[in-house]
């Protein structure tokens, strides 16, 4: 590895004087870039410890796995404040249910029950708080999970915005499965299960009125019945993450920084439907940073590539999987994509939310 | 899908790499004028795939990073106030002015909106007659004749709470400055396409006859930048100077003349600084005197508002092309994306920016 800016450390580089430059929370904080990370590690962990595990920032994953009377279980909860609470091909309700339902799934756990915690915003409509509701009794439904306790608040008129819905879910890892960074080693494929980009595209698409000529709905899914049919046949798979805020850009960043491995991606295997990338183009956005709501990175033993991809093809959500990449022993902790005419570049985690271009 | 595939072709772009490969013999310095041919280059790799020798220095074509300090400045004072809706292309919000940038000024209760097209932002004034409603008018001749839209509608609408904050550039001084430089190392140009479709190709003709340099008017997708780089290879390789049009499924060479019109009328020539670089004679657009009402400069009266650059920040010379990105002490160090110091380390345009996220380190994917 030739690095041509020298002496310099910059995969590790961290903040030396905490949170310096905004005294206040920006919108990037919520981000999940480098803004988000820098807020948990100086901050929160901080201010938390002695009570939490005392896990390193870098083996946080989206659930923690806990071990209580000889069952592991995985636990995650997830906030939703997602405007517009409407978007093509669904809303706030089904997507709080699918995401967390999918965090815990990542770790290999099957998930059985959740909490959902509302706040509502005084003046919000009855009907349109149903319509909400029923999508995510639908949901879980859909997914066989129980939703067994919730808890609901009502906040003044221009305290909220309308409704922002917290879910919490609890799931069970069957024996021997072990899933993780820890796990992950060069040789491994890198699988996505579809298409990328869509749910990004379709909630901005509706936010900032833009139409794109072909509507583009979001690919909110559960996955745990994909995960399920993975484990269940065997295959040795290492480590799954949902490619949710950073997209598949910021999932293959973390994991290659926490397991120590480079990954390398070719660009024009990555599934980005033509109207994601008009859009894109459009928007001066890269799909790769584009959010998605029902798709998962896997990181597959070699050997078991095929099998893993068949599998994965004939389950609902996981029609479109496919081989983008594999993980290497040279460059650790960074992606590196082959470009579409052939050149290479660094695909880096984002600081925060992609903007779009001014030309 | 049609027009994005098909500009960037691997089996193409591989024929235009063997022709440019044939074609060159010595050592060339070629300048992209344009941030969104900058992006291209480094977002596909091309600099890395042409023979060795044939070097890209990355031009002051990026509006954002160009805009200087003092305006950013500006804007930032008049973003701060409560009666203000502060509309801005997306990339700008994160520039940094001396103290703060829009993103924390928004946190602390501004009202910043990003937009898509600048008539967006006057149909906020009329929808907020109890608002005053800026636009961070910036950029190129490209996004000039949308910008200057904004004002003709908003006198047309009678809105007296519509004002644009400009800071307009112009490629053709720009390529002259770079030209008259003494360290001039530049020996070609690739005209940025878009300035072109709406100007046109004219204000290059005296260019190339007065310095005897090679431009070609070039596009944005990957095969677009390859042609234009073999076009001014060629050219240089023979020994000629000429204006030539690689990108003629969008420009023609009178350019539009309906948006050349509503420029005139609104906007008119005045020197201009840019960041970096400096002060470049009749190198900008201010408002016209028929439209000083709708200057927000004027408007919210800020034009005391002065700002110094940092000085260990060697942006200048970067937009130049006399340094590569890395070359600059603060490189990496002092000046990142989260923290930069100059302009071209903020937009994903900038030369720095792109220098950062795309290049740390220098791989080469085995096939």
């Amino acid at each position: 590895m030739n690095d041509p800016t020298g002496h310099l450390d910059l995969e590790n580089w961290s903040c030396p004087l905490p949170l310096r430059d905004y005294p206040t929370i920006v919108m990037g904080h919520g981000g999940g870039g480098r803004l988000s990370a820098e807020l948990i590690e100086h901050l929160f962990l901080p201010a938390f410890s002695g009570t939490v595990n005392d896990i390193p920032l870098n083996q946080l994953g989206d659930a923690a796995v806990l071990e209580a009377g000889g069952a592991r279980l995985a636990f995650s909860t997830d906030s939703y404040v997602v405007r517009p609470r409407f978007f093509p091909g669904g809303n706030i309700g089904d997507l709080a249910v699918n995401g967390t339902i999918n965090d815990v799934s990542m770790t290999g756990a099957r998930p059985f029950a959740l909490s959902v915690g509302m706040v509502l915003e005084e003046g919000m409509r009855i009907d349109e708080l149903g319509v909400i509701a029923e999508a995510m009794g639908a949901a879980a439904r859909r997914a066989g999970v129980s939703i067994v306790t919730g808890d609901t608040k009502v906040v003044d008129a221009g305290n909220g915005d309308g409704v922002y819905i917290n879910t919490a879910g609890i799931g069970l890892i069957p024996a021997g499965i072990d899933l993780g960074p820890h796990r992950v080693r060069p040789g491994d494929a890198i699988i996505v299960s579809g298409a990328i980009g869509m749910h990004g595209i379709a909630v901005m698409s509706v936010r900032e009125g833009l139409e794109f000529g072909s509507e583009i709905v979001t690919d909110s899914a559960p996955l745990n019945g994909l995960v399920d049919s993975l484990l269940a046949a065997g295959i040795e798979v290492h480590m799954m993450r949902d490619p949710t805020r950073g997209g598949v850009a910021a999932t293959l960043n973390e994991i290659a920084k926490t397991s120590g491995t480079g990954m390398r991606i070719v660009e024009r295997d990555v599934p980005v439907p033509d109207d994601v990338r008009a859009a894109c183009g459009f928007l001066g956005l890269d799909p790769l940073y584009v959010a998605n709501e029902g798709k998962l990175v896997a990181f597959v033993a070699a050997h078991d590539t095929e099998r893993a991809l068949d599998i994965m093809r004939a389950h609902e959500f996981g029609s479109g999987a496919t081989l983008i990449g594999h993980v290497v022993e040279e460059h650790p902790g960074v992606v590196v994509a082959k470009t579409g005419i052939g050149g290479t570049r660094v695909v880096d985690l984002p600081l925060a939310e992609q903007l779009p271009r001014i030309c | 899908m049609k027009y994005l595939d098909e500009f960037s072709d691997p089996d193409l772009a591989q024929r235009l790499l063997q022709e440019i490969q044939a074609t060159v013999t010595q050592p060339w310095a070629i300048m992209e004028i344009c941030g969104g041919q900058t992006h291209t280059i480094i977002r596909n790799g091309i600099d890395q795939l042409l023979p060795e020798g044939v070097e890209l220095i990355h031009g002051p074509g990026c509006p954002v990073c160009v805009t200087p300090l003092e305006t950013i400045d500006r804007a930032l004072a008049i973003a701060a106030r409560p009666d203000v809706i502060f509309c801005s292309f997306g990339d700008m919000v994160r520039v940094p002015g001396s103290s703060t940038d829009l993103f924390r000024i928004k946190s602390e209760g501004g009202d910043i909106r990003i937009v898509y097209s600048p008539l967006d932002a006057v149909k906020l004034a009329q929808a907020n007659p109890d608002k005053q409603v800026v636009f961070f008018g910036i950029g190129f001749e490209t996004t000039a004749p949308a910008n200057a839209m904004t004002v003709t509608m908003a006198k047309r609408l009678g809105l007296t709470n519509f004002s644009l904050l400009v800071s307009h550039v112009l490629v053709p001084p720009a390529i002259r400055a770079i030209l008259d430089s003494p360290n001039r190392r530049v020996q070609g140009f690739l005209a940025a396409g878009h300035v072109c479709t709406v100007m046109g190709m004219g204000e290059y003709v005296p260019i190339v006859e007065e310095y005897q340099v090679p431009i070609v008017v070039t596009g944005f997708e990957p095969l677009d930048v390859l042609e234009g780089i073999r076009r001014v290879l060629v050219q240089l390789e023979e020994g000629r100077a000429e204006l030539e049009n690689a990108y003629p499924r969008a420009v023609t060479a009178a350019g539009n003349a309906a948006a050349q019109a509503v420029v005139a009328d609104v906007f008119t020539t005045c020197d201009r600084a840019w960041r970096g670089i400096g002060t470049i004679p009749a190198s900008g657009w201010r408002l016209s005197d028929a439209y000083t009402d709708f200057d927000a400069e004027l408007r919210f009266d800020v034009t005391d508002i002065h700002a110094e650059e940092s000085p260990l920040c060697r942006s200048g010379e970067v937009l130049q092309g006399l340094i590569k990105p890395n070359q600059c002490g603060a490189f990496g160090k002092e000046c990142t994306p989260r923290m930069p110091l100059g302009a071209p380390m903020v937009s994903s345009e900038g030369a720095c920016a792109a220098y950062y996220q795309f290049r740390r380190i220098d791989t080469a994917v085995s096939a």
